[in-house]
């Protein structure tokens, strides 16, 4: 008879965010359990909400199998004095002993019985430290120093075996069948059948899906602005999702919407609200933890919250009018870039000289930084660089200079745009670069996932301004230990973004990646050219061209034309020097046969050390002469050179 | 629905509830501080492996945060209602939302939710995990489970609950500017308050004398370092450091403070701190096992 498991770990709030790692890593870990220790069974189901791990399995054994197993002794010539010994250590009486033949001799023996552990049992000892392995980003302690860590205080813990508790305990937490509801209401008691049912009358939604569905459903007429991410979260910080609606002033849209939509996403966790023809509308959407809001009490505490924040907006917007952009350069002086590496003044003056010598907006670079020191953006950092734009816009400089201003910190990510503008462009990889080429000098290099100042996300944006941007842009005054980032940098865009394969990024940047724009043209020719039917052959051949120079320790490359049989040999000279200048594209198909005729029919280990020599030499022409593009033998190639 | 209640009334209640469950009713520490937990009633108590359930009301001062009572929300000085519950209590969330029922919150009808939000304060050497808890949606309290303090991994861990006192009237009474809370019958919020806060914002952004405040801080660095080497005056030592740290938020909000200049002012503030901590540990600690 097989058994269903079902497992929870009650705790106090778990931050949302951590939540779907820790499920599937405690999904993974009891998987592994039920095979090493032989239970049977497998994970059905694993659920979480703020306050619960819940994890169900199917198919469990009721105990172990037993196990035999033959262990060989002493050798039988060793005497009873050993066999006694041997017996002591199974735990028996030579009498139980047998005599085993080998082709060594004879052995006693004992067949070892291994009485099967109830799965109750097993599960009881294996459980704690299971659950205490659970990783999380960051653990503590509530029952004092040194005692058990986990993400919050365990509070209870449910273990069904079929209808039976399986006992343990954690941090003076014993397990049991009594699970606990929305708070305020006393725990009650469960089985595996009945367990999401009594939870939901409990005010719980144990499936997150569920709770998804609740809020969409509740928010479908609402023309809700979409916003995965903060469903997500919505869903993860709440038992019993219920989305409502709530409207502010309509005077507040005069505020600039990004500061407005700050405030109500990462501030409030609300979602904001589009009018019929997408336009921000004066309401906003706040997901309670509750089943109902019966007096409008929750909706009015939601406005009122807002309103105070609107008015601490309108309020830092007015008072940061007060002192320009311009006027706050000075007060960067005060504000710290990095510890070892100065203030923000100090940044800004190198910044406004290298956008300079790109031929961007050294007014755009000057003021980018002020925002800082602003009310605003102290209060709401997420916005910094798009307050400085838009106070920039309100005090009336240029265009352009306020465009590049409030775009200059992006790319934020893999998936956000680039600036769209020139001046954006250059002010972005300009602050970028020198935050990179600053932290290098003084040591701060990320490492494994360490990486506090965001320099993997500094250098892909500097990568993909230069590249999608088209920005002539060479790298200047890049140290060793930066130039390896970079590669690496490229090489994971090249690769996971662009989906050139990673053989055909090797090839192209031995050529070179001072200029990315070629490097991105020549990648592009390169993958084209891959898919003809010659290139891998002649991919396979300048390997092989290459192993025998490096073999040879080839080092002239005087070359003599004269020196040249007739034949293969003068064959494909007269086929490279013939088509120089032309597209490698149209020479590869030509030039193969060529070079495969010239390896089956001459020898370029001559006796003669002239002629061996200008055969090498011939060969290094060829791959200097088709190396511009890529270094070729980097190419896998199926064909062994 | 019965009125809502004043702010003292407000206070009482709260007082009165933890006085219920254990809680020594302190009163606030007359030395000016930032924050709740920089009372010596937190920061030394829950060093040291003596149970302590105290609470009260910590005026906190905040000179950056001043905005010559223009502000509807900010103040440059506001009141925090600190709880330390020693160890804390398995049902500690529970009677911390019995303290809102008390006064006058009915849970069936509002929206809690407890958001990740960990505590560290570097220069007292410690931090803390947990929340804060939003009702409705706005920020009502902080509630911590300290981990270290001074630099010393706790021996038990203590709960801090600390509430925003004008934050949770201004709900309760359903105002939008603290200044219109009513503190008692007859009297609002800024009949009690908003010279305060006109006058200090002021001093604090453009009259506090910044030579004078650099000597200060010297000054009280010296005294708190002698202090230290002494046995017995581990808390006249501490209130040094409470001096240091509120100087230092003076001159930081009359943006008297380089960037050069502020990593090690902080640090200056921190290994008094620190030293205060150790010397508090030593002292508590019983003298057969600091031979032994």
């Amino acid at each position: 008879m097989s058994l269903p498991f079902l497992l929870e770990i009650g705790t106090e709030e778990i931050p949302d965010w951590m939540i779907v790692p820790a499920l599937n890593n405690l999904q993974d870990m009891f998987q592994v359990l039920l095979d090493q220790q032989a239970l049977g069974g497998r994970v059905e189901e694993v659920q979480a909400t703020p306050r619960r791990l819940f994890l169900r399995a199917d198919g469990l054994l009721e105990r172990q199998a037993d196990i035999e197993e033959l262990v060989l002794g002493p050798s039988k010539s060793a005497g009873a004095g050993a066999a006694t010994g041997f017996a002591k250590k199974m735990g028996t009486t030579p009498d139980h002993l047998g005599i085993q033949s080998t082709a060594k001799g004879e052995y006693f023996s004992f067949t070892k019985r291994t009485q099967g552990q109830p799965t109750a049992a097993v599960l009881g000892r294996e459980l704690p430290n299971l659950i205490l392995k659970i990783q999380w980003p960051k653990t503590m302690v509530w029952n004092g120093k040194g005692t058990e860590r986990f993400i919050r205080p365990i509070r209870w813990l449910v273990a069904l075996l079929g209808p039976d508790v399986v006992p343990f305990e954690i941090a003076g937490v014993k397990s049991g069948n009594t699970t606990v509801g929305r708070r305020g209401i006393p725990p009650f008691p469960v089985t595996i059948q009945n367990f999401s049912q009594q939870l939901k009358a409990n005010g719980v939604i144990l499936s997150a899906d569920e709770r998804r569905e609740k809020i969409e459903l509740g928010i479908s007429t609402w023309r809700a602005k979409p916003d995965p991410d903060l469903l997500h979260t919505l869903v993860y910080i709440t038992e019993f999702p219920t989305p409502i609606l709530g409207s502010f002033d309509r005077s507040y849209l005069d505020l600039p919407h990004e500061v407005l939509i700050t405030v109500m996403r990462h501030h409030q966790k609300y979602l904001s609200v589009e009018d019929a023809e997408g336009k921000l509308a004066p309401h906003f959407i706040a997901v309670m933890n509750t089943d109902a809001d019966p007096d409008g009490l929750v909706r009015q505490g939601n406005e009122r919250v807002l309103r105070a924040r609107f008015n601490d907006a309108r309020f830092f917007w007015d008072q940061d009018q007060k002192k320009k952009l311009e006027e706050r350069v000075e007060d960067l002086k005060n504000v710290t870039f990095q510890a070892k590496l100065g203030s923000y003044y100090d940044k800004t003056l190198r910044v406004v000289k290298l956008v300079g010598a790109l031929g961007g907006s050294e007014r755009a670079a000057l003021l980018a930084k002020c925002d800082l020191t602003t009310d605003m953006v102290k209060e709401f950092t997420d916005l910094q660089g798009v307050v400085g734009g838009l106070y920039a816009r309100a005090q009336g400089e240029p265009e352009e200079v306020a465009q590049a201003i409030y775009d200059h910190y992006k790319p934020l990510s893999m998936e956000d745009a680039i600036p769209s503008t020139a001046g954006g462009k250059l002010l972005s990889l300009a602050d970028k670069w020198d935050t990179l080429v600053q932290c290098f000098d003084v040591g701060m290099i990320p490492t494994g996932s360490r990486d506090p100042f965001g320099l993997r996300r500094a250098a892909q944006g500097v990568v993909r301004i230069i590249v999608e941007g088209k920005v002539k842009f060479y790298f200047p005054g890049m140290s060793p230990e930066l130039s390896e980032f970079m590669r690496d940098r490229l090489e994971y865009y090249f690769r996971d973004v662009r989906s050139f394969a990673y053989d055909e990024i090797r090839a192209c940047m031995a050529a070179g990646w001072n200029d990315l724009t070629d490097l991105e043209a020549r990648l592009v020719r390169v993958k084209a050219i891959r898919t003809t039917p010659d290139f891998e052959p002649i991919a396979a051949s300048f390997k092989r061209i290459k192993n025998i120079l490096k073999q040879s320790q080839f080092s002239d490359s005087t070359f003599h034309a004269n020196l040249l049989e007739p034949g293969p040999e003068l064959d494909l000279y007269e086929q490279i020097r013939g088509s120089v200048g032309q597209p490698l594209e149209s020479r590869i198909g030509p030039l193969r046969p060529k070079v495969d005729l010239f390896f089956d029919k001459v020898l370029v280990n001559a006796p003669d050390p002239n002629l061996r020599r200008n055969r090498l030499a011939l060969l290094h022409n060829l791959l200097t002469e088709f190396s511009e593009i890529a270094d070729f033998s980097e190419i896998v190639t199926e064909r062994q050179p | 629905m019965s009125s809502p209640l004043t702010f003292q009334e407000t206070v009482l209640r709260l007082k009165q509830y933890w006085s219920e469950r254990g809680c020594i009713i302190q009163e606030p520490y007359d030395v000016e501080v930032g924050a709740g937990t920089m009372a010596p009633e937190t920061f030394l108590r829950v060093l040291g492996p003596g149970a302590y359930n105290v609470a009260y009301v910590q005026p906190s001062r905040r000179p950056a945060d001043g905005r010559y009572g223009e502000n509807p929300n900010r103040l440059y000085k506001h009141h925090q209602l600190q709880v330390i519950l020693k160890p804390s209590p398995a049902d500690v969330i529970d009677l911390y939302l019995g303290s809102l029922q008390a006064i006058g919150i009915d849970l069936a009808k509002h929206d809690i939710k407890f958001e990740e939000d960990n505590w560290e304060a570097p220069t007292l050497g410690a931090w803390g995990i947990g929340w804060q808890v939003m009702l409705d949606g706005m920020e009502i309290s902080q509630f911590t489970y300290f981990q270290q303090c001074g630099g010393f991994d706790l021996e038990l861990i203590p709960a801090e609950l600390t509430y925003g006192l004008e934050r949770i009237v201004a709900f309760l009474q359903n105002v939008d500017s603290v200044y219109d809370i009513v503190w008692a019958p007859g009297f609002l919020y800024s009949a009690v308050r908003l010279k305060d806060e006109q006058q200090f914002s002021k001093y604090n952004f453009e009259l506090a004398d910044v030579a004078m405040l650099w000597q200060l801080f010297d000054l009280h660095e010296k005294e708190c370092q002698r202090l230290i080497k002494l046995t017995g005056v581990v808390l006249p030592a501490y209130d040094q450091v409470l001096k240091c740290s509120n100087i230092f938020n003076l001159l930081d909000s009359r943006g008297a403070i380089s960037v050069t200049e502020r990593v090690g002012v902080i640090g200056r503030v921190r290994r008094l701190a620190l030293g205060v901590a150790e010397a508090w540990m030593a002292e508590i600690t019983p003298k057969s096992e600091a031979v032994a």
